[in-house]
């Protein structure tokens, strides 16, 4: 009865506070979209090469990759001056058999994507001069293919003269003549790569890698800020004390925060999925379900982690001094960057970051399509963090009435 | 020992190595309405505290209702209005009554005539949909007051109600208090208005965490040789008259 009570009050409060729920459903949106688009066309560097005394051949071969422009400079000077004011982006100068390369090196990208283009550039005419080569080295096969059939033929006939020997020799020989052709035009073809996606298609990029942390991050974000703002100002305003000088028993303010927050968050998470999903094309394997019920979990993580903080800060400006010091590092050991290769204590502070699992869990459910089930560690996890920080707020109520 | 509403006896409070009450010693009984007058920072709000449990004695004991403090089901018995508003903003006053009234586990059936009866008290119903936000810092007041007086409870204690109203609504919240000593409720009030002061029954002069004095108001000025507890207050901070 009380904890509805508090509930439907804090309700309430959030809903006439148009900023914050501005805040809490309309930033998330925005900000993915502009992840999404800055992402996404993170592949496509382009990059403009100043070419020095390059044969024609390989200055086509240059201009035939992606996203590469090629210009012409007849001297180094002149391809220097424009390197020097950024026109390009580096320089290919071939000196006797070599080629020297000159990078601006501004952006470590710009550099690859030049070295890239370079060696394609140089394999494909390479393989060019392989296939010539074959071309070649087939015509002059067939023509001893030709010789050798002749040379067979004659042997055949010598061989039907002879009388004795069988069919068989023929027909071995013959069979000789097949494969060998086979193995040539075999070695005419180039080689097709057909790439097959088990998550998503060839337009998965790095966002789609982020999303299900990133959507975690963002109930775990505003969850905290806006609860742990709750209360603090409850603390502040004096109306936690009168709250606590009525027979109110303290776990029913716990629960009854869990319960408004978590309504809320249960919004955000359903409207940040369905953003993700229709708007921004991303694929959902697993259930949409079971990845509201896991930011849940982690939404209400977020509150009791934000009211034990709040009773730390002694006003609004100390609680957002918390945001540097316990938000940030979430992202760093959510999963976002691979922490295969860190150094291992720093994978020991990861298993107390709640986004970890959260992020892993959605990861497994949008990616793979794993189910509840089989996520039963990340569950049992986070239930534990939401427990420990639960019993742990509701005796720092006690600091308020000794009751 | 007889039915008291509040028995402070020897209560003695100490924050960190700061010793805030020393020796508190009176009682409230029914149907009394005992006034608290002291200088800023001399334990008033503390000796509240304490008597509400949200503090524990270090020292000493506060019983209300003949039971130990702190009692979280005695607060049920209890109105208490605090020194600042401490209202709900962004509800109107109408929610605010209606939540503190749950708070305080209000039968559903009386809740509204409770509602509507404290609001006629504190001169507030026609104002009751307005979000407090809107309210003026009396306005603020009266709804605090009334937030206190609801589920007629047997003991109220208020810090500071009359700070920021008007004198006719003075006049008026004090008849109200009068009606209460009647019905054989008890009040504990503080107030920096001296004249106030006057109209209780019993006045504890709180100086540095002891109770200087605890008497009747009459008393009390016979006993300083003084016209008004205003002058009792100053003689016994040391100014002189």
């Amino acid at each position: 009865m009380r904890i509805i009570a508090i509930m439907i009050r804090v309700l309430k409060e959030l809903l006439r506070d148009k900023r914050t729920l501005a805040l809490m459903f309309l930033a998330p949106i925005l900000i993915l979209f502009l992840m999404n688009a800055i992402f996404s066309s993170n592949s496509t560097t382009n990059v403009t090469i100043g070419t020095v005394s390059l044969s024609q051949a390989m200055n086509k071969k240059l201009g035939k990759g992606n996203h590469v422009d090629v210009k012409l400079y007849d001297s180094k000077t002149a391809a220097e001056k424009a390197l020097k004011k950024t026109h390009i982006d580096a320089i290919i100068q071939k000196k006797h058999n070599d080629y020297i390369l000159t990078h601006a090196n501004t952006d470590s990208t710009k550099t690859t994507a030049v070295k890239m283009a370079v060696k394609n550039a140089l394999t494909a005419r390479g393989t060019a001069e392989l296939k010539t080569g074959l071309k070649t080295s087939t015509t002059v096969i067939g023509k001893l293919r030709h010789q050798l059939t002749i040379t067979s033929k004659a042997l055949a006939k010598l061989q039907f003269q002879v009388a004795k020997s069988t069919n068989q020799k023929v027909k071995t020989s013959k069979s000789n003549h097949v494969t060998l052709a086979q193995v040539s035009s075999k070695k005419m073809a180039t080689p097709k790569i057909t790439n097959h996606y088990v998550y998503g298609d060839a337009n998965t990029s790095f966002f789609d890698k982020m999303l299900p942390i990133l959507m975690g991050f963002f109930v775990f974000f505003f969850v905290f800020l806006i609860s742990g703002m709750a209360l603090l100002k409850e603390r502040t305003s004096g109306t936690l004390d009168r709250l606590l000088a009525t027979p109110v028993k303290r776990y029913e303010i716990v629960f009854g925060y869990m319960a408004s927050y978590g309504i809320l968050a249960i919004f955000q998470t359903v409207l940040i999925v369905l953003v993700t999903v229709w708007l921004l094309g991303a694929e959902v394997v697993g259930s949409l379900f079971s990845i509201i019920l896991i930011n849940l979990l982690l939404a209400l993580v977020a509150l009791a982690f934000g009211i034990l903080l709040s009773t730390f800060a002694s006003s609004e400006f100390q609680m957002m001094q918390f945001i540097p010091l316990v938000v940030i590092p979430q992202i760093f050991f959510s999963g976002i960057i691979p922490l295969d290769q860190m150094a291992s204590w720093i994978k020991t502070i990861s298993y107390i970051v709640p986004i970890k699992y959260s992020g892993d869990a959605v990861t497994a459910i949008m990616m793979r399509g794993a189910g509840l089930s089989s996520l039963g560690l990340e569950i049992t996890v986070l239930f534990g963090f939401l427990i420990v920080l639960t019993v742990l707020n509701i005796m720092g109520l006690k600091r308020y009435r000794k009751v | 020992m007889s039915s008291t509403s509040i028995s402070l006896n020897h209560l003695v409070k100490q924050f960190g190595k700061q010793t805030v009450l020393k020796d508190i010693n009176f009682t409230v009984s029914p149907g009394q309405i005992v006034g608290l007058i002291g200088p800023s920072g001399a334990g008033k709000s503390t000796i509240i505290k304490t008597t509400l449990g949200m503090e524990v004695a270090d020292g000493g004991s506060a019983t209300v209702f003949n039971q130990v403090m702190p009692n979280r089901k005695l607060l049920s018995r209890i109105g208490y209005m605090a020194q600042t508003d401490a209202l709900y903003g962004s509800l109107s006053g109408q929610e605010n009554l209606m939540f503190f009234a749950q708070m305080k586990g209000l039968k559903k059936q009386t809740i509204h005539a409770e509602i509507a009866h404290v609001a006629e008290v504190v001169d507030l119903t026609t104002d009751l949909n307005k979000r407090v936000s809107s309210y003026s810092g009396g306005m603020m007041r009266r709804l605090s007051l009334a937030i206190a007086l609801l589920g007629s409870p047997e003991l109220l204690i208020l810090d500071e109600p009359t700070g920021g109203i008007d004198p006719a609504l003075r006049r008026q919240i004090w008849k109200e208090l009068n009606t209460i000593r009647h019905e054989n409720r008890s009040i504990l009030i503080t107030t920096h208005v001296m004249d106030e002061a006057e109209l209780v029954d019993e006045v504890a002069l709180i100086l540095n965490g002891k109770v200087m004095a605890f008497d009747s108001p009459a008393a009390l000025k016979k006993q300083y040789q003084v016209n008004s507890i205003e002058d009792v207050f100053l003689k016994a901070e040391g100014v002189q008259l």
